[in-house]
């Protein structure tokens, strides 16, 4: 458990520290969840907006709150790329680079990106500073390139709006 | 106070209509939100409220609302309504986006909304699913089947219960309909499933957006809970998903919705049959709900009365990627490739030819400029071996290389196969390292294959006219042998590359043995 007291996701929310905690965590969390239908991923994403992120001891808490297997959990959290089983870094930079970014030079643009802040497409950087990820398509494709800053959407991203970002996620 | 209209969709806050709308409010304009207009070349756009309609002002900056306020901002568009790429507009499904304030129950009522449920409360759960086949519309996410025919089959299964599942998961680079109207117009959708509820005997219904549009989800969120009364007894949530495109496909969305890893489940039995939790299902493209709204307050011979051959009724199409005048552009079925992208889209933004189009988003067909005469209709671009998909057109200069657009949709397919069937989601990967090695020229024969003990193994070369043959003969497997579009459209970005674009992939380098 001891690399877990230390991280801290991007909104600087603690995980739990010790199974009373977690176990306190996810039934809380579940609660909204009781007898709703396929309440796993509504449970996961939960969990992922409180924490930053789904640690795997939290796995074993879920499984009990939903009455299924630790194997089914696991299966879910590893399939769908939102789901983090590590912390992402202070700030997250989502990249798109689908087709209609491409287009439009977004393969130049990803290659700046990792240049200017330092970090290779989906790593995070060792400060803790940054995460970089693809995403495939944003829905704003007549105006890319096109990223997601902490949640914020960004068009037209050139050299100059990089810069803007850059000096965002210094903060 | 004058009262000015900003778009709070996601697109124009991203170009800067959030601190545009904090600036007209700061200088003392009554400020209303509304959807996009659909034309993002004049975004971040300010629509000012005279006594002679709406002024639009666009693109405008934050610091120049002054100049917008006394009515010099040199960027006037005056009425947009006159404005050639909404003159030449059929809005059907987006009469309401970018006018009326999305959230605000009395605009829906003011510009027509709800008579369509209001007329099918009066009528036969049948005479509604009647309605909606005599209006010729067809699934507008992709697959174009007849969306009354998969009512009737719901319609005609008993159950207890039965669901309306609202696929919002448009995951299609190109492609934003679906996201303008959820953001632009929630209420149509909402009417929409509520009437398909009404026609089938639905019970509760899932709209299932992506996770990657953050604003929809709110905005649908409030717009559910806000009209919930009008369409009680039907009751509706959102499923939010979690990053995967796979669960746009329909089987993979119900598992998702189950709280499954968001796996194809083999056909049949069909959703329409044993769907959602095992009970009979209809599963809608929003664009296939949000058009039934329309077909039932105007009658659907207004509908398909518009159109092309066995595409009835309009398509909201999306110009994307590098095109000057990119948006949506909603026109019936019938208007060609070449229209759309060179009059319409006024070709492409960085002012070189256009080299490419790619119409369907991620699994649609690349097309030369020479087959412009195309006109946008299902069966004609399934003939040339494409799709017109969502309606999404990616408009490319000649700057492009094809053979790594090509490598991209193999690469796409790998990180998004959902593991199932073997043609994706072994072939995909196989796909990539085939391009890879005609990018490389060719194969050699590597250091354990050249040893003389290795009997068995091929130890020749092969030139990239080889390498062709074989990628060739993938895309075959794939397509025949997958499980669900995913792995078996791959196959048509691929092929039509190396078909129209074969200089790209150096189709005849004669001395493959010279580089051995």
């Amino acid at each position: 458990m001891s690399d877990l007291q230390h991280a801290t996701s991007p909104s600087g929310t603690r995980p739990p520290t010790g199974d009373d905690e977690a176990r306190a965590l996810v039934e809380r969390l579940a609660e909204p969840c009781t007898g709703r239908r396929g309440a796993l991923l509504p449970l996961l994403h939960a969990i992922q907006h409180e924490v930053g992120w789904i640690p795997d001891s939290l796995v074993p808490f879920v499984a009990h709150a939903l009455n299924l297997s630790r194997a089914e959990i696991h299966g879910v959290i590893t399939f769908y790329p939102d789901f983090r089983r590590r912390p992402a870094g202070r700030h997250v930079v989502k990249l798109c680079r689908a087709e209609a970014c491409q287009a439009r030079g977004g393969a130049a643009i990803e290659a700046a990106a990792a240049d200017r802040f330092g970090v290779a497409m989906g790593e995070t950087r060792p400060d803790g500073q940054v995460t970089l990820e693809p995403i495939y398509c944003l829905g704003l494709c007549a105006t890319g390139p096109n990223a997601l800053v902490d949640g914020k959407p960004v068009s037209r991203v050139d050299a100059a709006r990089l810069e803007r970002i850059a000096a965002e996620i210094a903060a | 106070m004058t009262r000015v209209f900003v778009s709070c969709d996601m697109a124009s806050v991203a170009l800067g209509a959030d601190e545009l709308a904090d600036a007209l409010a700061v200088a003392g304009a009554e400020v209303v939100r509304t959807g996009s207009r659909g034309l993002f070349r004049i975004e971040p756009l300010v629509e000012v409220e005279t006594g002679g309609g709406r002024i639009a002002y666009g693109p405008v900056a934050a610091d120049e609302v002054a100049a917008v306020l006394d009515g010099t901002h040199p960027n006037c568009l005056g009425d947009l309504a006159a404005l050639p790429f909404f003159a030449h507009q059929q809005r059907f499904t987006f009469a309401r986006v970018g006018i009326t304030d999305p959230l605000s129950l009395s605009d829906y009522v003011s510009h027509g909304g709800w008579a369509g449920l209001q007329r099918t409360r009066a009528m036969s759960p049948q005479q509604v699913v009647d309605a909606v086949k005599a209006s010729g519309l067809r699934g507008r996410g992709g697959a174009g089947f007849p969306t009354g025919i998969k009512w009737q089959t719901v319609l005609d299964t008993p159950s207890a219960e039965k669901f309306i599942v609202c696929n919002a998961d448009e995951g299609d680079s190109g492609t934003f309909a679906d996201r303008m109207l959820l953001e632009g117009d929630p209420y149509c959708l909402i009417e929409g499933m509520a009437i398909a509820a009404h026609a089938v005997g639905g019970t509760h219904g899932y709209i299932y957006v992506r996770s990657e549009y953050p604003f929809a989800i709110r905005t649908l969120r409030e717009a559910i809970f806000r009209s919930a009364h009008l369409i009680a007894p039907f009751t509706l949530e959102v499923r939010e998903g979690a990053g995967a495109y796979v669960c746009g496909e329909e089987t993979a969305l119900l598992d998702s919705i189950e709280g499954k890893r968001g796996q194809v489940r083999a056909k049949p039995p069909l959703p329409a049959i044993q769907g959602l939790f095992g009970r009979p299902t209809v599963i809608n493209n929003v664009l296939s709900l949000a058009a039934v709204p329309f077909i039932l307050a105007e009658g659907p011979e207004r509908y398909s009365e518009v159109g092309f051959g066995r595409s009835r009724g309009t398509m909201p199409v999306q110009l994307a990627g590098n095109v000057k005048n990119g948006g949506l552009f909603e026109i019936g079925f019938g208007i060609t490739l070449g229209e759309l992208v060179e009059k319409i889209g006024g070709g492409t933004e960085s002012g070189r030819p256009v080299r490419a189009v790619q119409v369907g988003g991620p699994l649609g067909a690349y097309f030369p400029p020479s087959m412009f005469d195309l006109p946008f209709d299902y069966e004609a671009f399934a003939q040339k071996g494409g799709l017109i998909g969502h309606g999404g057109v990616t408009v490319f200069d000649d700057s492009v290389d094809m053979l790594a657009m090509a490598r991209f949709a193999m690469e796409f397919c790998a990180v998004e196969s959902c593991g199932k069937c073997t043609p994706c989601r072994i072939g995909s990967t196989r796909g990539v390292e085939t391009i890879d090695r005609i990018r490389a020229g060719g194969r050699r024969g590597d250091a354990v294959e050249v040893l003389p003990q290795m009997r068995n193994a091929r130890a020749a070369a092969r030139g990239v006219d080889q390498e062709i043959a074989l990628l060739r003969d993938l895309c075959e497997v794939m397509k025949y042998g997958s499980l669900c579009a995913l792995g078996g459209f791959t196959p048509y970005p691929v092929l039509s590359a190396l078909e129209f674009f074969p200089e790209d992939f150096g189709a005849e380098v004669p001395d493959a043995a010279a580089r051995r």
